[in-house]
């Protein structure tokens, strides 16, 4: 099941004696009293409470949507809750702006944007509380010197004056971090801080988390991971529709019951779909629709081959740095080629360019969907026709109706939850953003969809209904490659997988030797040189936390952020009983 | 009580794990070389056509041809160095020229009452002219193109009716000590020229080297971020509208101490070149980065160019616009062009 550490970390007493003892729990730091928030067509709380007590870490989970960002916006001094009122220590309070907030000692760490990209690693850091020489001027030299220090606590060694953008996403993520612990907070909140972390940036974060506690720091910790849930959080509060459905201690609310909480009735729901889709034995074609060979890029692509056929779903697994992004960038013309073919359908692309991928029939999901797809400030219908407008207007004019027709069918289909088409996407949650996505690449009829990463940071929910939607595509014949760190979503999604290393094709998969179990042999084989010069924390950051630890039954349960196992199991019956017909 | 840090696994409590080495490679030698011509590209431009100027016209490398271009260009240089601040901001002041020109004419009224009131009034006048900006900014969330469009229009109709449409004009008493402000001059460069200065210094270190101007950088980058990370957004801007206003104001009074009279016609059209200089300058339209070096390179430029097209003679002073205009848009493309590589795509 979970990391043995788990179970120390979770038998670590949360208060000075009586650890199990329900009757004096420790006094509450922060509370949200029957709070309740509404925007424009949404309700996101309808009233709920919320309590952090002294020195727990308390986890929030739901489903997207559920409101837990807005929760804590509303904790953070960012929003203003309707109804219901906040205690800071027992007293009630009111947080104006963010900085109030700050200043009572609450340290967060928000789900989108938290930093400047344009100023530099340091500046961001110390941006409002900015070293002073004795003249009042900033004094850059203790600054940077100072940054230098903090971020080698976290194991980053990077230039404290380069622009923050000029880094990773990962490691953005990590500056926020080390910004939010290095003021001095009594609480800190942190939403979905692992969903653009590599596993061995988690580690870093889960002992600084440890650290916190350590120092009697109450933490507030949101994410779709449960394994990280269990490892290190002490209660947990769930939220579904707005609305508190739970809260009490982590230990006694086993993964299964957590995940029902999360989803509700609909769990059944997705169960099903996704055995559905499991089920029904797609034959992909004999000839392949896409055929690259020699794809070359210096330093990062060596001579990748790999052909796609249509119905299929082709894995691209591999350990981080082992060239599946590039490879995915590659095949959709977004990345510049020092040499290399490819053909879609029989006909060799001449200049391997975005526009030509896109003209062949080649669509890619990119990894990192608020950089490089969705547009925040439009809507959910401009989003989604974006990429179609030239096929769905006549001489220049979009015709407004079809828009709304082919909006329409993939609301629906991609089961988008939205106000309505109007919404803002950016108000969606990070599920639906990822199916507006898909529906704009969709909108194209291509015949290769390229899925980089598709289910990161979206929640079990979605994912599910996310992986589901990619089988249902591949049985209506588009061939369909798909990368995830995640094992386990890999070696279920995929038909044959296709292993990487160091640029180069490490090794196949087929048939029935697509398991966890073959997949992380060819990976454990692979790891010493696939990345030499950072072999040993390579090695350890194979793509599952827990798979690591037990190479040889790679499949015990867990592994996951689904509980499969139990799936698995209940799902033809569930069938039965919801198709009367 | 038993700290987690005790009953802590390794991975939890031990040192840092080993060096997680996040660095990416350094940025190479072509995007160094792009970032400096981004921050020094004016200068050096600047530096070129001066040097290409003095061998071709006899006349330009004197000292008194450089007493003249930088008594123009300081004017413009106190205005310019508003607009920096407000377009760091990702904001725009469209309503200096006209607050450049109500400063001039409040100025000269007020230098009848003496040297102090003929410069705290415009500033006072100004000022509050740009706190309004800045309030309905950032408090009212209206977009800066519209607020100090309308502020424009006002101020040039304020303008209007204190000078009854231009008929009345203020004359600063001879030989009082406002009109030296203007007149006077050490080595020949006049004190306008030694004001702006200082206060190009002043400002680089407030948008450089104090927390005010790291929130300028941080409101321009990201409205958003700068908001969560618990910095006073809506002060910062109602503070740099208000700056903006006030140095506006006090570079008009300057400009009326050396002409002596409020003059009603004046800075129409100023915002335009103040931006333009921003702009060449090196600072971003869209904010979050900027220096207020650049945009005194960027006014001397104007100047300079300015002065070149006086210098042939045969050319009408019209061309000096569309040589301008080319120029920005030179340097927009440049600009755009160098961000690309700086990205190092
Ligand atoms: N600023 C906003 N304006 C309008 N609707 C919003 C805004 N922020 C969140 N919402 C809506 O509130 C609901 C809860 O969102 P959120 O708190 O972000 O969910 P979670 O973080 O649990 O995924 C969603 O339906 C979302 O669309
Ligand atoms: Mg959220």
């Amino acid at each position: 099941m979970a990391p043995p550490q788990a179970s120390a970390a979770q038998s670590a007493p949360p208060g000075p004696d009586g650890p199990q003892d329900p009757a004096a729990p420790p006094a509450p730091v922060l509370e949200a009293v029957g709070v309740s928030k509404r925007f424009p067509g949404v309700v996101a709380l309808d009233d709920v409470s919320f309590t952090l007590r002294a020195g727990e870490i308390h986890a929030l989970v739901g489903e997207n949507g559920a409101g837990k960002s807005t929760l804590i916006k509303i904790l953070t001094g960012v929003h203003r809750p309707d109804e219901g009122e906040l205690r800071l220590g027992g007293e009630a309070v009111s947080f104006h702006r963010p900085h109030e907030a700050q200043q009572a000692g609450i340290s967060t760490i928000y789900q989108e944007v938290n930093l400047v990209p344009l100023m530099s690693v340091a500046r961001n850091i110390f941006l409002g509380r900015e070293p002073k020489t004795r003249l009042g001027l900033v004094d850059f030299r203790r600054m940077h010197r100072e940054t230098a220090e903090l971020l080698g606590g976290f194991g980053i060694t990077t230039d404290p004056r380069r622009p923050l953008h000029t880094l990773g996403i990962g490691t953005q993520q990590m500056v926020a971090l080390a910004r939010a612990v290095s003021v001095r907070a009594r609480v800190v909140v942190m939403d979905e801080p692992t969903s653009s972390l590599e596993p061995r940036e988690v580690e870093t974060l889960f002992r600084v988390i440890g650290e916190l506690h350590g120092r009697g720091i109450s933490l507030v910790y949101v994410s779709h991971r449960m394994d990280e849930l269990y490892r290190i959080c002490d209660r947990v509060t769930v939220l579904r529709d707005g609305r508190l459905v739970h809260t009490g201690d982590l230990r006694d609310t086993d993964r299964v019951r957590l995940v029902s909480m999360m989803l509700g009735r609909e769990l059944a729901r997705v169960r099903k779909e996704a055995a559905e889709g499991h089920d029904d034995g797609r034959t992909p074609a004999a000839e392949p629709v896409l055929t690259a060979t020699g794809l070359s890029r210096r330093h990062l692509l060596d001579g990748v081959a790999l052909d796609l056929r249509p119905g299929e779903v082709l894995g691209l697994g591999g350990l981080l740095g082992s060239g599946r992004t590039e490879t995915a960038k590659a095949l959709a013309g977004a990345l510049p080629l020092d040499g290399g073919d490819i053909e879609v359908g029989g006909r060799r692309l001449r200049r391997i360019s975005s526009a030509a991928a896109i003209r062949a029939g080649i669509s890619l999901l990119p990894e990192d969907r608020k950089a490089e797809g969705i547009i925040p400030g439009l809507s959910v219908r401009e989003n989604i026709v974006l990429a179609a407008l030239p096929r769905l207007s006549r001489f220049g004019f979009v015709s407004r109706r079809r828009q709304d027709r082919v909006v329409d069918i993939f609301v629906k289909r991609l089961r988008i939850k939205a106000a309505s088409p109007e919404q803002k996407v950016g108000e969606l949650s990070g599920g639906n953003q990822q199916k507006v996505l898909l529906a704009r690449w969709l909108c194209l009829e291509p015949r290769v969809l390229l899925l980089d990463e598709p289910t990161r940071g979206i929640d079990v929910g979605a994912k599910a209904e996310v992986q589901t939607l990619i089988e249902e595509l591949a049985a209506e014949g588009l061939a369909v490659l798909l990368i995830s760190s995640e094992l386990e979503e890999l070696v279920e999604g995929a038909d044959r997988i296709v292993v990487l290393r160091a640029g180069t094709v490490a090794g196949e998969l087929t048939g029935g030797d697509v398991t966890e179990g073959a997949l992380l042999t060819v990976l454990a084989e692979t790891a010493p040189d696939a990345v030499p010069p950072q072999g040993g924390p390579e090695a350890d950051a194979a793509p599952e936390p827990g798979a690591a630890d037990v190479p040889d039954e790679a499949a015990a349960p867990g592994a996951g952020d689904v509980p499969e196992p139990p799936d698995a199991a209940a799902a033809p019956e569930l069938r039965k009983e919801e198709d009367p017909r | 009580m038993k700290s987690l840090a005790e009953t802590a696994p390794p991975a939890l409590a031990g040192p840092p794990p080993p060096l997680a080495v996040t660095e990416q490679p350094r940025p190479g030698g072509r995007q160094r070389a792009a970032e400096l011509l981004q921050r020094q590209g004016v200068l050096a431009v600047l530096a070129l056509l001066c040097v290409v100027s003095s061998f071709v016209f006899d006349s330009f490398a004197t000292l008194d041809n450089a007493r003249g271009i930088t008594i123009q260009a300081s004017f413009l240089s106190i205005v310019a160095l508003g607009m920096t601040l407000v377009i760091v901001t990702g904001g725009i002041d469209l309503s200096v020229g006209s607050v450049f020109a109500l400063g001039g004419v409040v100025a000269a009224w007020a230098s009848q009452y003496g040297f102090l009131p003929a410069l705290l009034v415009p500033l006072a006048v100004c000022g509050a002219i740009g706190a309004v900006n800045g309030l309905l900014v950032a408090k009212a969330g209206m977009a800066p193109f519209i607020v100090t469009l309308a502020s424009l229009l006002g101020a040039r109709g304020l303008l209007l009716a204190l000078t009854h449409e231009g008929a009345k004009t203020y004359l600063v008493p001879r030989g009082s000590a406002f009109q030296k402000l203007g007149g006077g001059a050490v080595w020949g460069f006049g004190y306008p020229v030694l004001i702006a200065l200082a206060l190009f210094c002043l400002g680089g270190l407030l948008l450089q080297r104090t927390s005010f101007g790291q929130g300028l950088f941080a409101v321009g980058g990201s409205g958003d971020a700068a908001l969560l990370m618990g910095l006073p957004v809506a002060r910062t801007k109602v503070l740099v509208y208000t700056l903006s206003g006030l140095l506006a104001g006090f570079a008009g009074a300057l400009n009326a101490a050396r002409l002596s009279s409020g003059v009603t016609i004046i800075g129409v059209g100023m915002e335009l070149d103040a931006i333009s200089a921003v702009v060449i300058g090196g600072t971003l339209l869209v904010g979050g980065a900027g220096s207020v070096s650049g945009t005194l390179w960027g006014v001397l430029l104007l100047g300079v160019i300015q002065n070149l097209i006086n210098q042939i003679g045969s050319l009408n002073s019209s061309y000096q616009s569309v040589v301008s205009g080319g120029f920005l848009i030179v340097v927009v493309v440049a600009q755009r062009y160098l961000s690309a590589s700086r990205r190092g795509t």
